[in-house]
């Protein structure tokens, strides 16, 4: 998403026929990039519902439909979108009002990220160790909600340790990353098989010491 | 952009015009001269047509203001002329109790200031300092059935002149510092309120005020005294024009919390950048009362300010919320002080700093536990914000405990808008500034949650403007 201490030495991005490299993190968001942390950052004194309502705003485009004087969009439109999307992620109310990350558990940090990823509506989303740190229930409520928003409008590239996860998700391709480097690829099944037999075979069939 | 910014400017109106300054252009009735002897002290009293005692005790204040060498701590006031001020400046013949009796040209200038939508929203008694005098005193009858006072402290000293006479100066000496002094020999206008025993006013007083005359210096004195077991909520909100040379405000606010009382004191202040601000703030809190002090300074070229609390009897409280925003060419030297007198006594200091293009923000506390105290707590806590490398930020701590049985902490953290922070919320779409504004929002979040709605908005607002075009 550009953070400022990366730097990309080689190989380029382009999406949607635009170089991603070329632009600020606020311009890959507008684009329809969204990055799921792994330790999102806490604002203290902001609210996420505050947080949520100007960031979805800026993506959508300030003077999009209805929006008011600041650019914003309507309280109340905002509201119920919020709202909903929170009921359809098993997220309490009480959630909006809090101060973004800000003394959050490991699993709503998650849940907030989540929540941001269906409010932004981006194209594609990178989640990255969103299952780390998580029990077994939060795993998942994290899987339901991400498998509930994939779709034609949604493409999500999952980064995790563990297949647990994907039981919930069910992705159609899957890599594996091993000392940098994609070394197997194939279908949902290729977790079963790791399920079953962990990454030793990998690391031993591709020569790599633990 | 421009877009916004024009949107902003139309819905904002007022608050883009403080920042640029605007003053209507309103002939004083009376204006002294540059300068301060004993004979402008006289003609203003004459022509305020004030008591003898209120005259001995100006003159008296003038002596102990010209014995007093210049105040060599704090901010730099070696620009400061005293000569160069106009002490006493009358805009009007009388204040003004109707709204149909205010002139144009000053209605003009509430209306920028938002007071008839304030109005409008039931708020309660709008008393309003135009130049040196209050003009426009609406006492909302509510007050008057429960026995409330709240005037402007010259009119209070005619209709109750035994009351002010009682409590003037007790809190505030005038040998207390060199501009309570100052304030002293030359006060006029500021609130006097009296809330009898066991009345709650449900809804925040609230003063606007503004310097409008150049060179003017603006002397308001404010006396609330709160009766056993009362409750109140007082608000000033101080904006000025922006002139070329320099503005003197030297404010002394007088606070009596009688037993079992509360009291809660806001004040927003937005003054030019040519202001000097150095007002003199303290309350008294006797058994059980409550004394809060909320407090945001943005603006000024030097604001003195260090809002106290004493704590005189078993049971007081003293709580004191300030922020301090300082930029370009501006020293923020506030604080706070709490002094615990009597035994069982509680305070609470929580300041906060944001430095930004080169501005000095200071934090300048004392806590004082007196011998025999015990039982007493303290807790303060100090957060400062530096927007950037050449803004610069200190803290002055004075701690000093007469008695072992004491419970006192100190927390001082200075941080820097971090680039995880920034990073993050740019990568949700935010720009740059309006991701910084969002976090430096945040940061005085604690303050702006204790203000009245319409301004805890101007308060954001405020901020948004400060941060306008700090981003590369």
């Amino acid at each position: 998403m550009g953070h400022p201490l990366y730097q990309v030495d080689s190989g380029e991005v382009i999406f949607d026929g635009v170089d991603v490299l070329e632009l600020e993190p606020n311009e890959r968001a507008k684009l329809g990039l969204f990055l799921a942390f792994q330790y999102p950052t806490a604002i203290p004194g902001v609210s996420l519902a505050n947080f949520l309502r100007l960031a979805v705003s800026a993506v959508r485009g300030k003077g999009a439909n209805g929006s008011d004087n600041d650019g914003l969009i309507p309280m109340r439109e905002f509201r119920r979108e919020l709202r909903e999307k929170m009921q359809q992620l098993g997220v309490d109310d009480s959630f909006a009002r809090r101060y973004l990350n800000d003394g959050f558990s490991g699993g709503e940090m998650k849940r907030a990220e989540i929540l941001q990823l269906a409010m932004l509506e981006p194209k594609i989303a990178i989640l990255d160790e969103t299952d780390s740190g998580l029990d077994i229930d939060a795993v998942r409520i994290v899987g339901e909600s991400v498998s509930q928003l994939i779709g034609p409008d949604l493409g999500v590239l999952i980064i995790t340790h563990y297949p647990r996860l994907l039981d919930y998700i069910r992705p159609q391709f899957v890599h594996i990353l091993l000392d940098g480097r994609v070394v197997e690829s194939g279908g949902w099944e290729l977790t079963q098989v790791l399920e079953a037999e962990g990454y030793d075979p990998i690391r031993e069939k591709h020569g790599i010491d633990e | 952009m421009e877009n916004s910014e024009k949107n902003t400017i139309e819905e904002l109106g007022v608050s883009k015009e403080y920042q640029y300054g605007f003053h209507d252009d309103i002939k004083p009735t009376f204006k002294s001269r540059k300068g301060l002897d004993e004979e402008v002290i006289n003609q203003m009293c004459d022509i305020k047509g004030e008591p003898d005692w209120m005259r001995q005790y100006r003159l008296e204040a003038y002596k102990i203001f010209k014995q007093k060498p210049m105040t060599k701590w704090g901010g730099d006031l070696s620009q400061l002329d005293f000569d160069d001020i106009y002490y006493y400046v009358k805009a009007s013949d009388r204040s003004e109790r109707s709204w149909d009796d205010v002139p144009d040209d000053i209605k003009k200038t509430f209306d920028r200031l938002g007071i008839p939508e304030a109005e409008r929203k039931f708020l309660a008694g709008v008393g309003a300092q135009y130049d040196s005098e209050v003009v426009y005193h609406n006492i909302v009858e509510e007050l008057d059935k429960i026995g409330v006072v709240f005037l402007d402290t010259d009119t209070a000293i005619k209709e109750y002149p035994d009351l002010v006479k009682k409590y003037f100066g007790t809190i505030i000496p005038s040998a207390d510092n060199q501009f309570a002094a100052l304030n002293s020999a030359v006060w006029s206008g500021g609130s006097f309120v009296y809330v009898p025993p066991g009345v709650k006013v449900e809804y925040p007083l609230q003063a606007y005020f503004r310097i409008n005359s150049e060179n003017m210096g603006q002397f308001e004195r404010t006396l609330i005294i709160a009766d056993e077991g009362s409750q109140v909520h007082y608000v000033e909100g101080c904006t000025a024009p922006t002139f070329s040379s320099e503005s003197l405000h030297s404010a002394v606010v007088e606070i009596v919390c009688m037993k079992g009382s509360r009291v809660r004191y806001t004040t927003i202040q937005n003054w030019a950048n040519n202001v000097y601000n150095l007002v003199t703030k303290r309350a008294f809190a006797y058994e059980d009362a409550q004394m809060e002090w909320v407090d945001g300074n943005l603006g000024s070229k030097l604001t003195m300010k260090y809002p106290s609390v004493y704590m005189m009897e078993p049971g007081a409280r003293g709580d004191i919320l300030s922020i301090a925003f300082a930029s370009k060419g501006q020293h923020q030297d506030a604080g706070a002080k709490v002094y615990h007198c009597a035994p069982h006594t509680t305070s609470q200091i929580t300041s906060k700093s944001i430095s930004k293009d080169g501005g000095r923000s200071s934090y300048r506390g004392w806590v004082d536990v007196a011998k025999g105290a015990k039982g007493c707590k303290s807790h303060v806590v100090c957060d400062a914000l530096i927007l950037d490398k050449d803004s610069r930020s200190d803290t002055y701590p004075v701690i000093e405990i007469g008695e072992n049985d004491t419970n006192i902490e100190h927390e001082a953290r200075v941080s820097k808008i971090g680039e995880e922070q920034l990073f993050y919320l740019m990568s949700r779409g935010l720009s740059e500034e309006e991701a910084s504004t969002m976090i430096v929002n945040g940061f005085i979040e604690p303050l702006v949650k204790e203000l009245p709605m319409e301004y805890a908005v101007e308060m954001n607002r405020l901020i948004q403007l400060q941060m306008e075009g700090s981003v590369g």
